[in-house]
């Protein structure tokens, strides 16, 4: 993986699509997310108490969603990308089943502090799970 | 209605600074690595000691996204190091709970990252309650949207003095959820995602002649059989004469845009978003509200003609819908 290419900022423009990236809803992601996250909600990793919370199954936890959003940032702009927010708000949960699919588009660019902001949405069959904006610099 | 007392206990909160809290392990490899696994994140910046001392750093860098994570109580949610503040940051969800709001859900996360944090380094964050809503009824129920700010802190190692690495808002929905919990499905059965549907009007005696005339594609107005008024929405008694007596005409769906709204946020399932709706001006004379159809959202404009189409949706309901013409 060290042969990652970080994108420099002059290969990025105003308006561009980000590739859409699709990620499976799976029980061992919810969990697995929560638990690496620090995250010992029941409603991540137990499904009865999330059906104690009006909840059909157990849904992501949003340091889950965070990271995900990184990591669709991430595999666009490449691994020297330096961040500067995330920042998301959310939606519909994520359940156990589903598919979140990632779009975003380079909406601000600033040549002064070669930065850019990403408008992103993640969506999953019931709408939105997760809508924001990533900002991050990017090398010359 | 959120009881009084409980609105100016928790506003007399609001400003109110809690004090550090401390990360229960240093900025580590392992808990680095596993984040990543889980998480399908590959970046040698991350795992690859050699490759971040390539870059200029003294070791493997934290995923940015992954700063939240190590001022997490863990399995008790409220155990922290020794040396952290007792008092808990989001006290207040303990207050608003016994007022009958017992769920809790995330809503939003904003991140921001003044540095990049490595290995090594031990965090500790400080907090501020920044705000409170007044009670709010969402899809999940009705409740408070909780906003805390948090900021991250690198303690100073042989005298060198803790350095800001980032900040963060968090805010919680505290809410009373709007339905009950379904009872419990069998545990082997794997629970399909559901599929929102629209939601169903409330038919009362007055209003039902409306609904039984979407269903059989008529759009029926109230008209007082003792003055000719004609009345939407349905009300049992005339709006001009006072008459209780009423049958209906069926307008012929041909119509003007009085005025419209375009829905953009938030995006509530099943309905397409942006989701322009219109106040309708009947060419009888009465206005409804019905969504548009057929337009985008900035081609609308007041006054542009329509004319009434009916949908069936989630094959239970017909609604009428109306499209710009010529």
């Amino acid at each position: 993986m060290t042969s990652m290419k970080t994108r420099t900022f002059a290969e990025t423009s105003l308006g561009e699509q980000l590739p859409e990236l699709s990620i499976p809803i799976t029980v061992t992601l919810i969990n697995g997310g929560a638990i690496a996250t620090r995250d010992y909600f029941p409603g991540h990793h137990d499904v009865e108490a999330a059906r104690e919370l009006g909840s059909p199954h157990i849904f992501m936890n949003i340091l889950t969603t965070t990271a995900l959003v990184q990591r669709f940032i991430e595999g666009w702009a490449g691994p020297l990308a330096s961040f500067g927010d995330i920042r998301i708000k959310l939606g519909v949960p994520n359940y156990p089943g589903d598919s979140m699919t990632f779009s975003g588009e380079v909406t601000e660019r600033d040549e002064a502090t070669r930065s850019l902001t990403i408008t992103l949405k993640g969506r999953n069959s019931m709408g939105n799970h997760a809508a924001g904006t990533v900002s991050l610099v990017l090398p010359a | 209605m959120a009881e009084q007392e409980l609105v100016d206990k928790i506003q007399a909160m609001v400003g109110r600074e809690y004090g550090r809290v401390y990360a229960w392990d240093r900025v580590n490899a392992p808990m680095i690595r596993q984040w990543c696994e889980i998480m399908g994140i590959e970046n040698p910046l991350y795992t690859d000691p050699e490759f971040a001392r390539a870059q200029g750093h003294a070791d493997v860098v934290a995923p940015p996204g992954m700063l939240q994570v190590w001022g997490m109580g863990g399995l008790d949610q409220e155990n922290f190091p020794e040396g952290s503040s007792k008092e808990n940051n989001f006290e207040v969800l303990k207050v608003i709970e016994p007022y009958g709001y017992p769920a809790v859900v995330a809503v939003n996360s904003d991140l921001h990252f003044d540095r990049q944090v490595i290995a090594g380094e031990r965090l500790y964050f400080s907090s501020k309650l920044d705000s409170i809503s007044e009670e709010k009824t969402t899809p999940l129920g009705t409740g408070f949207f909780v906003t805390v700010l948090m900021t991250y802190f690198s303690q100073g190692e042989n005298g060198a003095v803790d350095e800001e690495v980032g900040r963060q808002l968090f805010r919680v929905f505290k809410f009373r959820p709007a339905q009950r919990p379904e009872a419990a499905k069998p545990a082997d059965k794997q629970a399909e995602a559901p599929k929102a549907k629209r939601p169903l009007p409330g038919k009362s005696d007055d209003t039902r002649f409306f609904w039984d005339g979407c269903e059989a594609g008529k759009l029926l107005i109230q008209r007082c059989t003792d003055c000719q008024t004609l009345r939407h929405p349905p009300a049992p008694v005339c709006i001009k004469c006072h008459s209780f007596e009423w049958d209906t005409l069926e307008a012929s769906g041909k119509a003007s845009l009085y005025s419209f709204v375009v829905m953009h946020y938030p995006e509530v399932p099943p309905f397409d978003y942006p989701n322009p709706i219109g106040l309708i001006e009947l060419d009888e004379g009465v206005r409804l509200i019905a969504g548009l159809v057929g337009v985008e959202p900035e081609q609308l404009e007041i006054g542009q003609r329509l004319q009434v189409e009916f949908h069936r949706f989630d094959d239970r309901q017909t609604l009428p819908q109306f499209r710009p013409v010529g």
